[in-house]
């Protein structure tokens, strides 16, 4: 037995997991500034989760694969605006970049809110009709996400003459070059950083008016708390439902641009599903179908996630990321701001 | 399909019971020695299939007994995975996990690049394939209930993200901790049984180097694991019909319920889980003798959901015909492997192959909305008292049946299976 516990001693005498917090706290504010921009993104991703999980009890798996459509929609504008993969970044100034930009963000969410509506239409409408159990939902969206990413590996080059989809990623196109802006304690942001985190929280700021300050809004968070209710006071659940996904979608779109200009050679078939993931994860820790908490939850968990790379190194960042679901899902199940849209978890 | 359930016993429809009905009454009406005898030259038919080389049937592209090895895995991973999904109803996303645990287990003992192996210890000893597949059930079962006591206290969609999550945390594992398993460059040469030495096979007929067909070590993977499936269907068709599988099927259908007429869910969630984890284990440590090799992507979380696919086309639920779907999910795409043309059609046989992910998803999709309870849906029987009342109420039912049909039976009946799993919620 001895000779077992010796064994084992040997093998695990090695540290296998590098730990430093020494390199956590050399490049605290640098770590916490990419871990906003990064966390921007999964905010915006995790409204999607979280608006139609708060109005339909359901996980839309497949909504990674609306954030992966929304990039290669990004990519197809940018295409179709002349622009051709190139190694050096179009520096056209700052006037023309934000044009081509915001035309860039439009094609993206236009690609991946009508995606997303279409996938309502077409996966989940008919199962709502039958009143499928919510396995049944969680099955569709695989098999939906199976064809989606398929789509953009096999079918998209086929129809785009190789230009767009395939097996390997898109050259990147770059517009602009990371140029280091100002500095806050001893750490740069650059251009690109400080784009992402001001758009992005515009954008969450203006989704949160929309759902707490119109009349769209306010038909969202009716079904959310009581679809029959609500229908019966003149609320259209097909119409909100679609709304839902739209906001989703559009917002996967914004997200997707964001992404591409942080990580330009993110633009693959495969690309949706960890991101999706972690969005959802974000979506849980914030508490689900709480739109604001989705907000948070992305924000912590990109800046999480980047502290946890730090300490252990980078290979472990998705394990971080994982790991933070389980214990969320483990110790508080309805997240850090509770799931407000409505009611308690069945 | 939960609607129609219980109002479509009317007389009418059962007189025109479906072939699938007709066999199931026949079968569940013999006596189980017969069941034995007239499945045996079933069994052996198919076991028959690497050797006998049908035309047609067999696969062009690629080797057609490595291709029913493989399907053998499948099917036990289907059957492992049917436990946890069909019988208990845990969706299982990470059930990759398993197979990777069990594949690394088999590996780690038995792969001389094992960092295990190095140590001059015990742990260096050769391993026999054989003597490690235990100890790889063991462990998968320790991990399905590491796993299991944390989570399972999560229900549906949660549980199904978490264990994705755990899917993906025992890849990214195998693929980090460099100094444990070996990292990315995969462990190889692992051990497989020695058994049939002869001549023209030096190392034995399971050895990956015996490639001459038609007795390959394809084909008798492909054995070796029919015999496996077919233990590890009695075990588990012995469980079902027991207060385990009753309880299985209660946390199913209504698990407050269950909870509150006594049974102890959260016991037989785990049991379930721990079940489903060996079984994938087994299948996993079968894995990794066939193929000497083992590679952290090789367990990707896109296999999990082939797995599942396997088991909802075939049908949650129904031990066989999870094997179906086991079957169709390995045997389509290397049905069209390497073919230029089927029945005098000109196929691009190849590039339907390459599209299997694709087919797969639309074929959720459609089964999702007009029959999800699968190809081969599970029929639930009284499970308390066995086959024999099933059979004996089915009987009084079809002689209920064939009085009521000389009575004029209002149209609007619709056909449905009769007692197939509802939607209950």
């Amino acid at each position: 037995m001895s000779s077992v516990l010796h064994a084992g001693a040997q093998v695990l005498a090695d540290p296998m997991i590098g730990f430093d917090l020494g390199a956590l706290a050399r490049n605290f504010w640098a770590l916490t500034i990419d871990g906003l921009t990064y966390g921007s993104i999964y905010a915006l991703v995790a409204v999607g989760y979280t608006l139609v999980y708060g109005v339909l009890r359901l996980i839309n798996f497949a909504h990674s694969e609306i954030f992966m459509l929304g990039m290669f929609g990004v990519y197809g504008t940018l295409l179709l605006l002349g622009f051709t993969p190139s190694g050096n970044a179009y520096n056209e100034g700052i006037p023309m970049t934000i044009l081509y930009l915001g035309i860039a963000l439009i094609g993206g969410m236009i690609v991946a809110g009508g995606s997303a509506v279409g996938l309502e239409r077409v996966a989940y409408r008919p199962l709502r009709k039958r009143g499928a159990p919510s396995l049944v939902f969680l099955i569709t969206a695989i098999g939906a996400s199976f064809v989606i990413q398929e789509f953009v590996h096999f079918v998209l080059p086929k129809l785009t003459n190789g230009k767009l989809g395939g097996v390997n990623a898109q050259q990147p196109i770059r517009l602009v070059e990371p140029v280091d802006v100002f500095s806050i304690f001893g750490a740069t942001v650059t251009n690109i950083e400080i784009a992402i985190i001001v758009s992005a929280l515009v954008l969450a700021f203006i989704t949160d008016r929309f759902i707490n300050a119109t009349k769209f809004g306010r038909g969202i968070r009716a079904v959310a708390q009581d679809p029959v209710t609500a229908t019966l006071m003149g609320v259209s659940r097909e119409r909100v439902i679609m709304l839902t996904f739209l906001i989703g979608g559009v917002l996967a779109g914004a997200a997707a641009l964001f992404y591409t200009l942080r990580v330009p050679s993110g633009i693959i078939y495969s690309g949706g599903f960890i991101l999706g993931i972690k969005a959802f994860s974000a979506a849980v820790l914030g508490g689900i179908g709480n739109l604001r908490g989705a907000l948070l939850g992305g924000l912590l968990l990109g800046v999480m996630e980047l502290y946890g790379q730090a300490v252990f190194g980078t290979e472990w960042r998705d394990v971080v990321a994982f790991v933070l679901l389980v214990l969320v899902l483990m110790f508080r199940p309805t997240g850090i701001l509770g799931e407000s849209l409505g009611r308690a978890r069945a | 399909m939960s609607s129609d359930v219980s109002t479509s016993t009317t007389a009418a429809d059962s007189l025109h019971l479906g072939l699938g009905d007709r066999l199931r009454m026949w079968w569940d009406a013999l006596p189980r020695h017969t069941q034995w005898l007239v499945g045996s030259p079933i069994i052996i038919f198919i076991a028959l299939l690497p050797v006998l080389r049908l035309p047609v049937i067999t696969t062009v592209g690629t080797d057609f007994g490595s291709v029913l090895a493989q399907f053998g895995m499948y099917a036990l991973l289907a059957i492992g995975l049917n436990v946890v999904v069909g019988q208990t109803g845990l969706l299982d996303l990470g059930y990759v996990g398993f197979y990777a645990i069990g594949a690394y287990t088999v590996g780690l003992l038995t792969s001389p690049d094992s960092p295990w192996n190095l140590t001059d210890d015990w742990l260096s000893t050769d391993w026999a394939w054989m003597a490690v597949v235990p100890i790889a059930i063991a462990v998968t079962a320790l991990s399905g209930l590491l796993l299991g006591s944390p989570t399972l206290r999560l229900r549906g969609d949660y549980l199904a993200i978490v264990t994705l999550g755990f899917g993906e945390i025992v890849r990214l594992l195998a693929d980090n901790l460099t100094e444990l398993t070996g990292g990315g460059r995969g462990l190889s040469q692992i051990a497989y049984p020695v058994a049939g030495v002869s001549e023209e096979r030096p190392n034995g007929v399971f050895s990956a180097g015996n490639t001459t067909p038609p007795l390959n070590s394809g084909a008798f993977w492909f054995w070796l694991s029919m015999v496996l499936i077919i233990i590890v269907l009695v075990i588990v068709g012995n469980l079902e019909r027991s207060r385990v599988g009753r309880s299985w099927v209660a946390i199913r259908e209504d698990e407050d319920a269950a909870e509150i007429m006594g049974v102890p869910t959260f016991k037989f969630k785990l049991w379930a889980f721990v079940i489903g984890a060996s079984i994938g284990g087994l299948s996993g440590a079968l894995y990794a003798g066939q193929v000497q090799f083992v590679v952290p992507s090789t367990f990707n979380v896109i296999n999990s959901m082939l797995f599942l696919c396997a088991v909802v086309l075939g049908g949650q639920g129904n031990k066989l015909g999870v094997i179906a779907g086991a079957f169709i999910i390995v045997y389509l795409p290397n049905f069209f492997l390497g073919r230029t043309q089927l029945f005098g059609i000109p196929i691009n046989g190849d590039e339907i192959a390459s599209y299997k992910y694709l087919f797969f998803g639309i074929a959720l999709m459609v089964l999702m909305i007009f029959r999800p309870q699968g190809l081969f849906p599970a029929r639930q029987k009284l499970l308390t008292y066995g086959r024999q009342v099933y059979v004996a109420s089915r009987r009084a039912y079809l002689a209920a049946a064939a009085l009521a049909a000389k009575t004029p039976v209002p149209a609007t009946a619709t056909p449905s299976g009769d007692d197939t799993k509802g939607g209950t919620r």
